[in-house]
């Protein structure tokens, strides 16, 4: 896998992945996929079932860890890249990278208010002696990283839910909640996995406004998956088509459409 | 009655005893554990100072198998570690006992973090069977290194002296206690309003999240153990204090259970379920001791079934609360909580 060296030339895009390879077994989920994803653009990842796009969000996020290729990440323009493979999730997280799950991956017993305390976590110092103390610096610490919270919980239009149990909430609002969580990290890149599956017309309409905003407001880099097409083509900048593990094709949303291998793997061949 | 109330700033919003009635039942509270002693029978203080040593080792285990979500069978070796960590310290280095307790919880800190290390790879139940492991060799240790525990002797510690007085009664010690458990008690009820405590019940329920949010999952598995155990070394080193009498007996894999029992039934993943719990399974066996002992000139036969009793009802209880209340009496608590908070009206 290719390490970059500390001279190597500042990255031009913020996440660049090239020959990766990810088989469980004799399973390939991911074969020699390449992308590329510019700063500040949002890039729509799409493919039938089965295709590997969860498969590539979990390489990237540190959950698995891919057999060949490389994945390189820089949080702003100009920055050197740092490769993500060989990374605990964790340490990815602290890179600026955030994601949602496709299953709504919250901690249910936990208020929509700890949920997004969480996402904070990354930010906070606080250590056991400090917090089983809760006096001085620790206190202000919670309280900064409380208003923060809050200029999410505003931005995603949830105050009324700040003390309920998450488990407790609506679906589509636990996936606005999740969102939320993600933004709490402050994150340069986020990383979402099907983020309107289930919803609405409303929903959607309201979700797709959220990732319009935090791309453009907060100038968050968007990686999405997604299967409403509509929803696609509307959002994002570049469209990357998986299919069976592989890149078929990638490109603004019309030459995505047009492209024959996407209407080959999506509909078939005419006869 | 709690309707009207807003906050005009965060500090007041997190802090914990919002709301003016908590105040007035903490108020309540304290000053019921100030009153007490001078109102209380020997026996009865003997009953609360056994109450006071169960609920901080019951918070150090809530802390590991409620909020954190990793399951310990391990407790009673924890406890042995603390009780004779700082009995020996007394015994045999002439430390005092105010630096013997805390230098033990320390040492069981450490063996917590030991005990800990497979929990990066085991999950459930193939985790308390590593700690089943812990207990066992603990156990075998204690009892067969005479050199340094006394083996299946007791070792006996003398009882403490502070500020030149002896704590060598119920009505001294109580205060140690007291003092202890509501100091354990303020500081894991902190913890988990803030990050680290957050970050425990989020490995809890999603691990894959937690990590994927930035929280390092063994890293705090391994901070929960630890902390867990210095919190039950604690306990114990208390209780080799107190009782002045530290013996194998007391720390056997059935002192794991009981533990487990009194958090189950107490609430998982509550601070006023652990002290909930370890009141009823303090009381339970000695209320049904005063019930054999006033039944015995009526029925000279309670004596002899008392043992089988005692230990039916604490099966009985335990099976009750996990079909009926779940989530123990502190979610009991909660529900008349809810009751008046809105009474005398129904909504």
């Amino acid at each position: 896998m290719a390490e970059p060296s500390a001279s190597s030339p500042p990255a031009a895009t913020c996440l660049e992945v090239s020959g990766l390879t990810l088989s469980f077994g004799g399973v390939h989920a991911l074969d020699d996929v390449d992308l590329s994803v510019r700063h500040g653009e949002v890039f729509a990842i799409i493919g039938p079932n089965g295709a590997g796009k969860t498969s590539l969000l979990n390489a990237i996020s540190g959950l698995y860890r891919p057999q060949k290729g490389s994945i390189t990440y820089s949080a702003e323009a100009g920055e050197t890249a740092v490769s993500l493979i060989g990374r605990a999730p964790h340490k990815v997280a602290r890179l600026g990278v955030a994601r949602s799950f496709q299953n709504i991956e919250l901690f249910r017993a936990m208020t929509v208010l700890e949920n997004l305390m969480l996402g904070r976590h990354i930010h906070m110092r606080g250590n056991v002696l400090t917090c089983g103390v809760y006096w001085g610096s620790q206190r202000r610490e919670e309280i900064a990283h409380r208003a923060a919270v809050e200029e999410v919980i505003d931005f995603l239009e949830i105050e009324n839910l700040r003390h309920q149990a998450v488990g407790t909430l609506a679906y589509g609002l636990q996936k606005r909640v999740e969102l939320a969580r993600a933004l709490a990290l402050d994150p340069k890149l986020l990383l979402l996995d099907e983020p309107m599956a289930g919803m609405n017309i409303e929903e959607k309409e309201d979700m797709a406004r959220f990732i319009l905003d935090v791309n453009e407001e907060r100038g968050v880099t968007t990686v999405l998956i997604e299967h409403d097409m509509g929803v696609v083509m509307d959002l994002s900048d570049q469209v990357a088509v998986l299919d069976f593990g592989r890149s078929i094709a990638c490109g603004s949303p019309d030459e995505v459409r047009a492209d024959p291998a996407v209407i080959h793997a999506y509909l078939g061949d005419a006869e | 009655m709690e309707s009207g109330i807003f906050f005009s700033d965060y500090r007041s919003d997190m802090a914990l005893r919002r709301m003016p009635l908590q105040k007035v039942r903490t108020g309540l509270l304290l000053a019921g554990l100030v009153v007490f002693p001078f109102l209380a029978t020997p026996y009865w203080l003997n009953l609360a100072n056994q109450i006071a040593i169960a609920t901080i080792g019951a918070i150090g285990l809530n802390i590991l198998v409620g909020y954190t979500g990793q399951i310990s069978l391990g407790q009673g070796a924890f406890m042995a570690v603390g009780a004779y960590g700082s009995g020996l310290l007394t015994v045999r280095l002439d430390v005092p006992f105010y630096l013997s307790i805390p230098a033990a919880a320390l040492i069981t800190a450490v063996a917590g973090l030991v005990v800990g290390l497979p929990s990066l790879r085991l999950k459930g139940l193939y985790l308390a069977v590593a700690t089943l492991a812990a207990q066992q060799i603990v156990e075998f240790v204690v009892t067969h290194w005479d050199g340094l525990t006394g083996g299946t002797e007791a070792l006996v510690v003398p009882s403490p002296e502070l500020f030149g007085a002896r704590m060598n009664t119920d009505g001294r010690f109580y205060w140690i206690l007291v003092i202890v458990a509501l100091a354990v008690a303020l500081f894991a009820a902190n913890l988990f309003r803030s990050r680290v405590g957050r970050a425990w019940v989020a490995i809890r329920d999603q691990d894959i999240a937690a990590s994927a949010i930035g929280v390092n999952v063994f890293g705090y598995k391994l901070l929960a153990f630890a902390t867990s155990s210095f919190l039950v070394g604690l306990s114990g080193a208390l209780l080799a204090h107190y009782r002045s009498i530290v013996t194998w007996e007391r720390f056997t894999i059935e002192v794991s259970i009981s533990y487990l029992a009194m958090i189950i039934i107490g609430g998982l993943g509550t601070i006023s379920g652990s002290f909930f719990g370890a009141t009823l399974i303090v009381l339970l066996p000695a209320m049904i001791n005063t019930l054999g002992r006033s039944l015995q000139d009526v029925a000279p036969w309670a004596a002899t079934v008392l043992p089988y009793v005692q230990q039916g009802v604490f099966g009985l209880v335990i099976i009750l609360f996990l079909v009926l209340e779940p989530e123990g009496l502190a979610k009991l608590w909660r529900n008349v909580k809810d009751y008046f908070r809105v009474w005398p009206f129904a909504y």
